[in-house]
């Protein structure tokens, strides 16, 4: 066991990691750990666009991009956060282009903008174009512009650390009303070097989570292999409560069958989605704003059509993308990634034939809890001080119940920033939190008991029938029964997990040793997802019940909060389900009150 | 300002077929794959697998069948699996490809498919290398812009012309398929290799840049841009169609005419 010390360690070197560090690294000793090499990590399949009320070529201003942000996420959105994002959007888009990054441009030489789904103009009445672009590979050229400004102030990368835990003390301590409490306090973080098999201790004054989503709960996503929901889990672990993990974005336009994204930006660009009947069916669902409305809506129209015997191909199981109507130099143009990916994956020529699409997995909402200056909270209120955590890993609460396309290019960019600079800032005044005596016996414990095991189940069986599940009974449509079913398999999957066995023994790369522990993850979280699921009993968002079509603010306008609990009875009751408590935690309101969500 | 786009109809017909479809058929296919496990011996050897595949599966999936299925040990680098993240380049059939992109179909499966590491970096375990060298040539060309002038309070200007100018070489993903391709760079493993120069390029024809000539110093050294004997190995093996020899030889040309 080897013990570093940094003022601050940040978890995960994707976009809300790097720009974290190259704040943090200019003003303090920092540290970034990344379970792959930077440049693997998903922000770079990210493609579209990046949202900011530049009206540079219309009309735009960051209160219009609030109010989308606050409508597209169902009202659930921290409107004092999404004010934050907006507002802050415009001198993050101009942050990256002084970076370097190659953004697309008006024929002025300024950044263009093209429209993005939900991102209106004053407040609903048509698409604006908000979404500064760098062909179709946005994310892509952020990510590689984040790593150049890294490599530019000599952040300090341990490449290929998969961080495991998270280490805390409790102090008691007593609120200001005379009531105690348990204060946790960061002290580091314990990684796994996939190079040697060794565990790291990082002692640090500031940890910051960065460590991205948990798509691969789902076994149709966009997500990348690697995203397994560590950070959260690890969080989770810890005793830190998750927000929202009920809302899971599925993404309209996932190639049919492969789940590989296809940007919105297609639509964008003026791109439309036909059923089996070659019918427009969006102007059903969305009359004003059409192919243009914000995801969750666009997604739930599709599942319809295809439940309603309107979708396509043999089994009638997809609908069409069809940009047939676009001039094939403007594809080439706007488009090039995504047309190639219908072409190299499914073999269809998107100049001349529509594509088969099928929504995807996509985007967690929730996350791990913070405030405004992305500092992690332990309960509604209590904040842990030196912990910060932004990004998808994050829930802030931005996003609400649906993210808007773009939104999250935006998230990383804003929040990353801030974490960086908080988390340098705390550190300049802050001690060292003293290590726990023996830091690395949790982890220890993780890897051995993954590793020794003998049973006979694979990791790789038990995680595909658990992304099985999660397609067939924790997506577009749910309800309690299909709910209940995702909870009776998980916890036959929890069982059949303690049986595992991995067949590489050895220290080096060893990556069979690593999807074991992943696993963990995964079901541990998928478990929190559906507990929350089944207790929100309406529809909003990205959730929805059939058994509760409808909204209801009176019951459900409060974020959820999950908390490890394994004292919580397992009595079926919606408060506490074997292991997990569910506690709210009211909605932050400034200026818009609830409204119908309509497009 | 693009034009605006006329309407689509709300209802077209659609040719029979359309999307494509009917059963997935399936084939079987040999792989082999080279192991190096220093754990366990010093010699590398081969591994033979017979598998049952589906004609949309890329090699990244009958290796993924492999390890979930048959050998666990099996090691390599995988993320996103769609081309873009750069982790899995591998030599397919004795050519640099990421496995994620690479369809079985389009392989010639009556004969057994190889799977190596790429070359000319120190194989690690099975397929992983050590990307280290890789990424020290790259940040050696200061890959990053650099500009002398006062911070604009708006975005600085770039005409849609400057900026197609080194559009190509953006699309770059670090995978060193193109480096791990070139003949020069198996024997000398100083030279910089084709990626550090394309993402040269990348910043030494961008109009906001002003360290142009600071890189080209750097690449006029004899590793440098010099050692590249425009065999067009890169320019095949790049996964995102850059042309890197093209790139290479728009350097060169600035060297020589000092020039940008």
């Amino acid at each position: 066991m080897q013990v570093h010390k940094y003022d601050v360690v940040i978890v995960g070197a994707g976009g809300a990691g790097m720009r974290a560090a190259i704040e943090s690294g200019q003003r303090a000793r920092t540290a970034v750990l990344t379970k792959l090499y930077p440049t693997r990590s998903h922000t770079g399949a990210a493609q579209g666009g990046m949202c900011a009320a530049l009206a540079n070529v219309e009309e735009d201003n960051w209160e219009w991009h609030t109010f989308d942000t606050v409508k597209g996420g169902d009202y659930l959105v921290d409107q004092d956060a999404a004010e934050v994002m907006a507002k802050e959007a415009i001198d993050a888009v101009l942050d990256l282009e002084k970076m370097g990054l190659p953004f697309n441009r008006t024929p002025e030489g300024r950044i263009d903008q093209r429209r993005f789904g939900g991102h209106t103009r004053d407040h609903g009445k048509a698409p604006v174009r908000r979404a500064c672009y760098a062909a179709d590979r946005t994310g892509h050229m952020i990510l590689q512009t984040l790593y150049q400004n890294c490599v530019k102030h000599n952040v300090e990368f341990y490449n290929e650390y998969y961080v495991l835990d998270l280490l805390t003390v409790e102090e008691d301590a007593v609120r200001e009303d005379g009531t105690s409490y348990k204060q946790k306090r960061v002290a580091g973080v314990v990684s796994y070097d996939l190079a040697t098999g060794e565990l790291h201790v990082f002692q640090a004054k500031s940890v910051v989570f960065a460590s991205g989503g948990a798509g691969k709960v789902f076994k149709t996503t966009s997500n990348a292999h690697t995203l397994t929901g560590d950070g959260m889990g690890i969080a989770f672990r810890r005793g830190i409560p998750l927000e929202d993990m009920e809302f899971f974005q599925f993404h309209p336009t996932g190639l049919a069958g492969l789940g590989i994204l296809l940007s919105e930006a297609a639509r964008g660009e003026g791109a439309i989605l036909r059923n089996s009947e070659g019918e427009r069916f969006m102007e059903r669902y969305a009359p004003t704003i059409k192919d243009l409305a914000p995801r969750d809506i666009v997604a739930r129209s599709m599942a319809n059509e295809v439940r309603e015997g309107r979708g396509c191909g043999p089994n009638k199981d997809y609908v069409l993308l069809d940009l047939t109507h676009l001039e094939p130099a403007h594809i080439d143009a706007k488009l090039p990634d995504i047309t190639e990916f219908a072409r190299t994956y499914l073999g269809v020529e998107p100049y001349t034939e529509p594509v088969p699409v099928f929504p995807t997995a996509h985007y967690a909402m929730g996350g791990i809890p913070t405030n405004i200056e992305t500092e992690v909270l332990q309960d509604n209120e209590t904040v842990i001080p030196g912990l910060f955590a932004a990004g998808e890993v994050a829930c802030v609460s931005v996003h609400g119940s649906n993210r808007l396309g773009t939104n999250s290019l935006l998230d990383i960019n804003v929040f990353g920033k801030r974490a960086g600079v908080a988390a340098a800032e705390y550190a300049k005044t802050a001690q060292f939190v003293e290590l726990p005596e023996n830091p690395t016996a949790y982890t220890t414990d993780l890897l051995d008991i993954a590793r020794n095991g003998t049973g006979e189940e694979k990791v790789a069986q038990i995680r595909k029938e658990l992304q099985d599940t999660m397609d067939a009974n924790m997506q577009v449509f749910r309800t309690a029964d299909t709910l209940n079913q995702v909870l009776r398999d998980i916890a036959s999957f929890e069982e059949r997990y303690k049986r595992i066995s991995v067949q590489d023994k050895g220290k080096r790369f060893n990556l069979d040793l690593l999807e074991a522990v992943e696993l963990g993850f995964l079901l541990e979280l998928a478990k929190v997802m559906t507990v929350a699921a089944l207790h929100r009993e309406e529809s909003r968002g990205g959730h929805f019940r059939e058994d509760f079509p409808d909204r209801d603010d009176e019951k459900f306008m409060k974020h959820s909060m999950a908390y490890k609990d394994d004292h919580a009875p397992a009595d079926g009751t919606a408060e506490s389900i074997a292991g997990i408590r569910l506690a709210t935690k009211p909605v932050v309101f400034t200026r818009y009150e609830p409204m119908v969500r309509k497009y | 300002m693009t034009a605006e786009i006329a309407e689509p109809a709300s209802k077209i017909e659609l040719p029979a077929g359309v999307g494509g479809g009917g059963e997935i058929p399936t084939f079987d296919v040999h792989l082999r794959v080279r192991r190096y496990n220093p754990e366990v011996s010093g010699e590398a050897t081969w591994d033979d697998f017979h598998l049952t595949m589906y004609g949309t599966d890329r090699v990244l999936d009958a290796l993924h069948k492999v390890k979930w299925e048959m050998d666990g040990s099996l090691s390599f680098r995988r993320s996103c699996a769609h081309g873009v993240c750069g982790s899995d380049a591998m030599r397919i059939n004795g050519r640099n490809r990421l496995a994620c992109k690479t369809l079985l179909k389009d392989l010639d499966t009556s004969k057994p498919i190889t799977v190596e590491p790429i070359k000319g970096l120190p194989v690690e375990k099975d397929l992983i290398v050590d990307m280290e060298p890789f990424f020290q040539s790259y940040r050696e060309v200061m890959p990053f812009l650099i500009n002398k002038g006062h911070e604009p309070t708006r975005e600085r200007l770039q005409s849609a012309e400057d900026r197609e100018r080194f559009d190509d070489t953006t699309k770059c993903i670090l995978c060193a398929a193109c480096t791990s391709s070139c003949p020069v760079f198996w024997t000398d493993g100083q030279y910089f290799g084709p990626a550090a120069i394309v993402n040269a390029h990348r910043f030494i024809f961008d109009s906001r840049d002003d360290a142009g000539d600071m890189r080209l110093e750097i690449l006029n050294d004899k590793e440098g841009v010099w050692r590249c004997r425009t065999t067009f190995n890169c320019s095949e093996a790049c996964p995102r169609g850059i042309q890197v020899t093209q790139a290479i030889a728009e350097v060169k040309q600035a060297i020589l005419s000092r020039r940008i």
